[in-house]
């Protein structure tokens, strides 16, 4: 029972970070220019595909640095070059054409990778029990894959608040214009931060890739997740993704190992013609896939700015 | 240094600016008065590259409209906005250091030199600008601009809504400024800060600029007081 509670507690912070990874990258280019770039979760899968690339030409650890570099940069050419033209059409024509990048990254790693999952295994070096309690060991990988989430953040913090470039982009954030009109080359820093949002989701890719399976669907199987995330914390609120990046990821594997339903949990018995028969006598951990979208709703509908947003979404 | 010719501005439908020429000479102090709402500010924001015109902005014999901001910006050209426009999550220290256009920046000003000036500001280097009084606000967006080391300062009513003695610290600051051979825009509503030299004032009036003269011409001609600046 010991066992079963830290794993579910490790394993829901490690997704938890994992989501943060990704939602802090949708954040950052949000806040800024105000871009939902559903593109983000195609971002993760490049860098997924990449990483696994790279390590069969060379070895993970390259892959680790390579991978995000590269969605990092191809991300900032796809600003500089595509996006930027749509920005004074509005946000409609920039999510039409995230939209559009999103499938068009699915189909060419589909082209170059084929349909089927690759083999993308986790590095020798890190396959081995960190711990194990009871006799059941718990996977280093995983523990490896949580110090590297948090090392990004640290080093995005020292970034953004330490140095002169960071300071710029928080001003930004707040008056791009004022920035602009003190000699600062606009276009240059929003193609800097969309490649950073997107190597972010390069660097989740990498690390994720292979625990979660690298195979074209992962990233319409993570995608909606990423949104819901940025809804429930609030738009643009970093805190708030990551409130919600951790409390999606807990709760979801915590429901994963309940097999009470709902109709058990309230101590009730349903005859065969009862009314949501299916639904109440479901165990909850086939519900926890639904879980979070069912928390949006609750939280679009009654605190449209989210958990820790400033402006409703 | 700088000539704006035959200028058109438009929001949406609305003809704001309907042919402004003015010109600002090396190491002048021009002052642009008139009315709220006449196009005074959309004139400094087109300057600046802040909104669509039709016209010629020449700044240094280049031909500046058209650019984007950050470019005439580099070109030597500061604007101080109305709105006054900090950073008020930032520090400072951190306004200030945005103001330079590079890394290692060398100018007519520097941060210790501000500091040395508004011994206020340097007491509040670490804290955010957010907090600051409306007075302390706007040295610091001058100071801020002064950072870039502009050759020419658009500032747009620095004196709206400040305490006597504040506009009396503005005026102050303005002819440290010009003392440094930089050119001064100055935008107001009527004369209000005293300075001691004033090359050209300009009146605008809907969308024009219906006045040229000096400080001395505008005080003889009643008229053009009385129509386009009292109220
Ligand atoms: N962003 C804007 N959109 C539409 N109209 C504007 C905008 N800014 C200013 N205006 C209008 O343009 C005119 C000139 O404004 P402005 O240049 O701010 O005048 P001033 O600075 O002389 O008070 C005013 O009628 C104002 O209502
Ligand atoms: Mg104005």
């Amino acid at each position: 029972m010991l066992h079963s509670l830290v794993f579910v507690l490790v394993n829901g912070l490690v997704y938890g970070l994992l989501l943060f990874l990704l939602s802090s990258g949708l954040t950052l280019i949000f806040s800024m220019m105000g871009v939902l770039n559903f593109a983000q979760a195609s971002f993760y899968m490049l860098g997924a595909y990449l990483g696994y690339q790279i390590m069969a030409w060379t070895d993970y650890w390259v892959a680790l640095f390579v991978a995000p570099v590269a969605v990092g940069l191809l991300g900032a050419a796809v600003e500089r070059y595509v996006l930027s033209k749509t920005h004074h059409r509005g946000q409609v024509a920039e999510l039409l054409l995230t939209f559009g990048l999103s499938y068009l990254i699915v189909e060419g790693v589909k082209l170059v990778w084929g349909v089927n999952a690759v083999n993308y295994g986790m590095p020798p070096s890190l396959n081995f029990p960190i711990f194990a309690i009871n006799g059941v060991s718990y996977p280093a990988y995983n523990v490896f894959m949580m110090v590297v989430s948090v090392a990004i953040f640290a080093l995005l913090y020292v970034l953004l608040t330490k140095t002169r470039i960071g300071i710029i982009i928080q001003a930004a954030l707040s008056d791009r214009d004022m920035v602009g009109m003190l000699g600062h080359n606009i276009p240059r820093i929003f193609a800097l931060v969309f490649g950073i949002g997107c190597a972010l989701a390069g660097v989740a890719g990498v690390v994720g890739g292979n625990i979660l399976v690298t195979e074209p669907s992962m990233a319409l199987s993570l995608g909606p997740i990423i949104f819901v995330v940025v809804v429930i914390g609030g738009m643009g609120s970093f805190g708030g993704a990551l409130v919600a990046s951790l409390l999606i990821g807990l709760l979801q594997n915590y429901m994963t190992t309940l097999n009470v339903s709902l109709a058990g949990l309230v101590g009730v018995s349903l005859g065969s013609h009862a009314p949501f028969r299916e639904l109440l006598n479901q165990p909850l951990s086939q519900l926890a896939a639904i879980m979070p979208y069912f928390l949006m709703i609750l939280i679009l509908a009654f605190r449209p700015k989210g958990l820790m947003g400033k402006v409703e979404s | 240094m700088l000539e704006v010719t035959d200028l058109h501005a438009y929001y949406g439908k609305s003809h704001v600016l309907q042919g402004v020429n003015l010109t600002v000479g090396d190491n002048q102090v021009v002052r642009l008065l008139g009315r709220n709402g006449v196009g005074r500010s959309t004139t400094t924001k087109a300057i600046m590259g802040m909104v669509r015109v039709a016209g010629s902005v020449r700044f240094k014999g280049r031909e500046i409209s058209g650019l984007p901001p950050y470019e005439i910006a580099r070109c030597g050209i500061g604007i101080v906005p109305e709105s006054r426009n900090i950073f008020p999550t930032l520090t400072v220290y951190e306004n200030l250091l945005i103001g330079m256009k590079s890394k290692n920046q060398k100018g007519r000003w520097s941060v210790d030199a501000t500091f040395d000036l508004f011994p206020n500001l340097k007491e509040r280097a670490r804290t955010a600008a957010g907090v600051l009084s409306g007075g302390e606000q706007q040295m610091l967006s001058i100071c801020r601009t002064l950072m870039g080391d502009p050759d020419l300062v658009m500032v747009d009513e620095p004196t709206e809504g400040l305490a006597p003695q504040l506009v009396e610290q503005v005026g102050v600051l303005l002819e440290k400024i010009a003392a440094q051979g930089v050119a001064i825009l100055l935008v107001e509503q009527k004369l209000q800060i005293a300075l001691r030299i004033s090359h050209q004032v300009l009146v605008m009036g809907h969308g024009r600029i219906v006045f040229s003269g000096t400080p001395k011409d505008l005080l003889a001609q009643e008229s053009v007081r009385r129509e386009w600046l009292e109220v």
